[in-house]
C-alpha cells in the first residue's frame, strides 16, 4: 500500500463520516414535513371509510416521497422535503380528538393535519386548529357548518372536497334530468343524528325546487345510529306511496340495511338514492343492489375508474397492486388532500426560493385551483378555503367481466351547478330555490 | 286505521319482539338465579354473532349445495357455536370473576361485569379485527313470503319460533324437572338451600353457562341478518336491560311480555309516528317504573324465574 492510496482512503472515510453526520444531523433538524392524519382505525366507520382512507393516504405519500406521481406532481416530496406520515385513530369523539390534535401539534410537532372523516370531528377541531395555528386540510367530512357557522373567517383550516349539500342537490338534479315525470314522491331512511337529518333536509329542499310536483313523505324514517335491525322500517318503506327512497346510510348500517332490504325485495319495488352507497359497493360486490343511484360526493371511486388521466391511472393501478381492491371514495378524498398540500408547498417554495413557511403555503392554497385525479379542485367558497368540484350520479350495474360494481348512465354536474355561490349559506341557498346555480 | 296496516304492525312487532326476547332472556335468567346484573352479556351476544358470521363466511357464504343441506349446516354452526361459547365463556366469567363477588355489593358486581364486558369486546377486536362480517347466505336460502302484498323474509319468522321455543324450554325446565325445582329453591333462599345439601356453587355455574349460551345464541341467530361489526354488543345490552326492567328483573314471562310490549309499540311508532321510534322504548320503561318499580312481573318478596 502506498502513502498516496492511504491518504485517499482516509479522505474517503472522512468524507463518508462527514456525510453521515450531515445526514443524521439533518434528520434531527426536521428536514421532513410531519403530517398528522386522523382516520377511523377502529369502530363502525373504519371498514367503509377509515381503512380505505388510510390506504389512500399512505399510497399517495409513498408516491409523493418517491417522486412516482405523474406531472405536475412528479418531483419528490413537499417542497423537496420527505413527508413523515403519522396516521392516528379518529375514534372516541370530539373531546378526545381535541386532545389528540393538541398532542400532535404540541408534542409531535406536526406541520399540518390532513384528514378527518366525521363531521363531528371537523366541527370539534376547526376552532382548535385555528387557535393552534396548524394548517388543517379536511378531506371527507361533510357538514357545511364548518365554514358557514363555526369558522366564518378561516385562516388555517381548508376543506378539499364539496360539503354535503352539493351531493344531495346533484342527486335531485339527476332525478330531475332522468325521471322527472316518473317521480311520484320520495320517502327517506336516514340515521337519527346530524348527518342523516341534514342530508334529508338538503335533499327535500332541493327536490322542492327541482321537482315541485313530487311530495316528500310525511313519515321519513330516522332509526337510531347503529341499530342494525331495519325490518319494521323496510315494511313501512314498502308500504309507502312514494316511489323514491333517499338514504345517507353508511358503513355497517348500510350493509345491514342492504342485506335485509334485498331479502325483502325492496330494491325492486323502489328507486333508491344512496348518497354514499359507493363506499360499500366494492365490499359487497355482487350483493350490492343494481339499478340504484349510488353517490361518492364528487369525482371519485367508481365514477372515475376508467378515467384515463395519468394521475388517475397511477392511483388506480398502484392502489390495486398494493391492496388488492379498487380505491373507493375515501381513498380518493384523502389522497386529494395530500395533492392540495403538495400543490401549495411546491408553489410556495418556488415563489419564496426556499422551503416555505406555513403562512406562505396557506397563501398559495387559498382560492387555488389545483389539478386532481380527474379535473380540477377549485377552492371556490368561504374565502377560498372550501373546495368545489363537480359531482356525479349514475346507476349501478354488475360488470361480470371485471367482477366489480360499475356505474352507468352517468351525468356530471359542474361545481357551480350543485354548490351555492360564494358567500351564500347552503340552507339559505336551498330555501331560496338555488338561485345563481349555473349548470 | 286499516286492517292491513294492523297486520303489518303485528308481524313487524312480533319479529322485533323476538329479537328483543332473544337478547334479553339470558340476562334475566342470570339475574333471577344469581342476582347478578351481568353486563358481559353484551359481549356474549357479540361473540355469538362474530363466531357465527366468521364460520358462515368461511364455510357457507360461497359454498355450493342444496339449500336444505346448507341451511341445516348453518343452524348446526349456530347451535354448536353457542353451546361452545356458553361453556367456555360461562366457565371463564363465572369461575374467574363472579365467584369472587357473590358476597359483595351489587354495584361492585355491575362494575366488575362492565369491566369484563370491555375486556371481552377488545378480545373480539384482537381475534376478528375491525372489519364487519356478513353472513347473509342463510337469510337468502330461506327465501321469502308475502303477507298483505309485502315481502317478508322467512328467516325472521323462524326467529319468532325460536323465541317461543326458548321460552317454552325454560318454562318446562324450571317447572317440570328436578333441576328446575332445585333451582327454584336456590332462587327462593340461597342459604337454606345450601343447608339442605344443594350444591349452590354448581347450580350457579350451570345457570351462568345457560345464560351465556342464551346470550351467544341471540347473537349467533342474528348474525345472518345484521352486519357483524365492533360495538354491536353495546346496542344490545341497553335494549336487553330496558326489556328486562319492564318485564321485571329475573322473570322469564316478564322478559317475554316486556319484549312483546316494546316490540309492538315500536312497530306502531315506526309505521305511524316514526319520529317517536327512539323515544317509545324508554317511555314505556319510564311508565312501568312509575307504576310498578319492580317491573311488570317480578313479585317483590319471592323472586321467581
Amino acid at each position: 500500500m502506498t502513502l498516496g492510496t492511504t491518504k485517499t482512503t482516509l479522505r474517503l472515510v472522512g468524507a463518508a463520516v462527514a456525510g453521515a453526520v450531515a445526514l443524521g444531523g439533518g434528520t434531527a433538524l426536521a428536514q421532513t414535513v410531519k403530517i398528522g392524519t386522523p382516520s377511523f382505525l377502529t369502530g363502525a366507520a373504519a371498514p367503509a371509510f377509515g381503512i380505505p382512507a388510510k390506504k389512500g393516504a399512505e399510497l399517495i405519500v409513498r408516491g409523493i416521497n418517491n417522486g412516482e406521481l405523474p406531472a405536475p406532481y412528479n418531483n419528490s416530496g413537499l417542497a423537496g422535503r420527505q413527508i413523515e406520515l403519522l396516521v392516528y385513530d379518529e375514534a372516541g369523539g370530539g373531546t378526545k380528538q381535541v386532545t389528540e390534535l393538541r398532542n400532535k401539534v404540541q408534542k409531535d410537532n406536526v406541520d399540518a393535519i390532513i384528514g378527518i372523516i366525521s363531521s363531528g370531528t371537523c366541527a370539534a377541531l376547526t376552532k382548535v386548529a385555528e387557535e393552534l395555528k396548524v394548517l388543517t386540510i379536511q378531506t371527507v367530512c361533510g357538514t357545511p357548518r364548518v365554514f358557514e357557522e363555526i369558522n366564518k373567517d378561516p385562516k388555517y383550516v381548508f376543506r378539499t372536497i364539496n360539503h354535503a349539500t352539493a351531493n344531495n342537490v346533484s342527486a335531485a338534479r339527476y332525478l330531475a334530468a332522468k325521471m322527472k315525470d316518473k317521480v311520484k314522491g320520495f320517502a327517506g331512511i336516514n340515521q337519527n343524528y346530524a348527518w342523516g337529518q341534514d342530508s334529508w333536509r338538503d335533499f327535500e329542499l332541493a327536490m322542492k325546487t327541482l321537482i315541485p310536483a313530487a311530495k316528500a313523505s310525511t313519515k321519513p324514517q330516522f332509526p337510531k345510529l347503529f341499530s342494525g335491525q331495519y325490518g319494521t322500517e323496510i315494511s313501512a318503506l314498502s308500504r309507502s306511496r312514494e316511489n323514491i327512497v333517499h338514504s345517507s346510510f353508511w358503513g355497517g348500517d348500510l350493509e345491514a340495511f342492504i342485506g335485509q332490504a334485498s331479502a325483502r325485495g325492496l330494491f325492486k319495488r323502489k328507486a333508491f338514492v344512496l348518497t354514499v352507497g359507493e363506499t360499500v359497493a366494492y365490499r359487497l360486490g355482487k350483493k350490492f343492489p343494481q339499478g340504484i343511484m349510488a353517490g361518492t360526493r364528487g369525482p371519485y371511486g367508481m365514477y372515475v375508474v376508467d378515467d384515463q388521466t395519468p394521475l388517475n391511472q397511477w392511483f388506480q393501478r398502484e392502489y390495486r397492486k398494493a391492496y388488492g381492491s379498487p380505491p373507493s371514495q375515501p381513498a380518493y378524498q384523502y389522497a386529494q388532500g395530500f395533492l392540495a398540500a403538495k400543490y401549495a408547498y411546491d408553489k410556495a417554495a418556488k415563489a419564496a426560493g426556499k422551503f416555505p413557511s406555513t403562512d406562505q403555503v396557506i397563501a398559495e392554497l387559498r382560492g387555488a385551483t389545483f389539478p386532481t385525479f380527474v379535473g380540477n379542485v377549485k377552492m371556490g367558497l368561504s374565502k377560498g378555503h372550501q373546495a368545489i368540484t363537480d359531482d356525479r350520479w349514475g346507476v349501478t350495474a354488475w360488470d361480470e367481466k371485471r367482477g366489480e360494481v360499475v356505474v352507468k348512465d352517468v351525468v356530471v354536474f359542474p361545481p357551480e351547478c350543485v354548490n351555492p355561490p360564494d358567500g351564500v349559506g347552503s340552507i339559505e341557498w336551498l330555501k331560496g330555490g338555488m338561485k345563481g346555480a349555473s349548470c | 286505521m286499516d286492517f292491513e296496516l294492523l297486520l303489518v304492525i303485528l308481524v313487524d312487532g312480533l319479529v322485533y319482539s323476538s329479537y328483543l326476547f332473544l337478547v334479553a332472556v339470558g340476562l334475566t335468567v342470570i339475574f333471577g338465579v344469581q342476582k347478578v346484573l351481568n353486563v358481559t352479556h353484551g359481549a356474549f351476544y357479540s361473540f355469538g354473532a362474530y363466531l357465527t358470521a366468521y364460520l358462515i363466511g368461511l364455510w357457507i357464504n360461497d359454498a355450493e349445495g342444496g339449500a336444505f343441506e346448507l341451511l341445516a349446516f348453518s343452524l348446526a354452526v349456530i347451535l354448536i357455536g353457542s353451546v361452545f361459547l356458553g361453556i367456555v365463556l360461562g366457565v371463564l366469567i363465572e369461575r374467574g370473576l363472579l365467584k369472587f363477588l357473590y358476597t359483595r355489593d351489587e354495584h361492585i358486581v355491575v362494575l366488575a361485569t362492565f369491566a369484563g364486558f370491555l375486556v371481552l369486546e377488545d378480545v373480539i377486536l384482537l381475534i376478528w379485527g375491525t372489519d364487519p362480517y356478513l353472513a347473509f347466505r342463510p337469510l337468502e336460502l330461506m327465501g321469502s313470503s308475502e303477507i298483505t302484498g309485502l315481502i317478508f323474509d322467512n328467516y325472521t319468522f323462524t326467529m319468532i319460533g325460536l323465541s317461543f321455543l326458548v321460552a317454552f324450554v325454560l318454562w318446562y325446565g324450571l317447572n317440570r324437572t328436578q333441576f328446575g325445582k332445585v333451582l327454584l329453591a336456590v332462587i327462593f333462599d340461597r342459604e337454606v338451600s345450601m343447608a339442605m345439601g344443594i350444591n349452590v356453587t354448581k347450580i350457579f355455574l350451570i345457570t351462568f353457562m345457560i345464560g351465556t349460551f342464551l346470550g351467544a345464541l341471540g347473537g349467533a341467530y342474528h348474525a345472518p341478518i345484521i352486519s357483524v361489526q365492533p360495538g354491536i354488543g353495546v346496542e344490545v345490552i341497553v335494549l336487553a336491560f330496558a326489556v328486562v326492567v319492564i318485564g321485571g328483573m329475573g322473570s322469564i314471562p316478564g322478559a317475554l311480555i316486556g319484549a312483546i310490549v316494546v316490540g309492538l309499540s315500536r312497530a306502531a311508532a315506526v309505521h305511524l309516528y316514526p319520529e317517536l321510534e327512539l323515544f317509545v322504548i324508554y317511555a314505556i320503561m319510564a311508565l312501568v317504573l312509575i307504576f310498578r318499580p319492580e317491573g311488570l312481573f317480578a313479585p317483590i318478596q319471592a323472586r321467581k324465574i
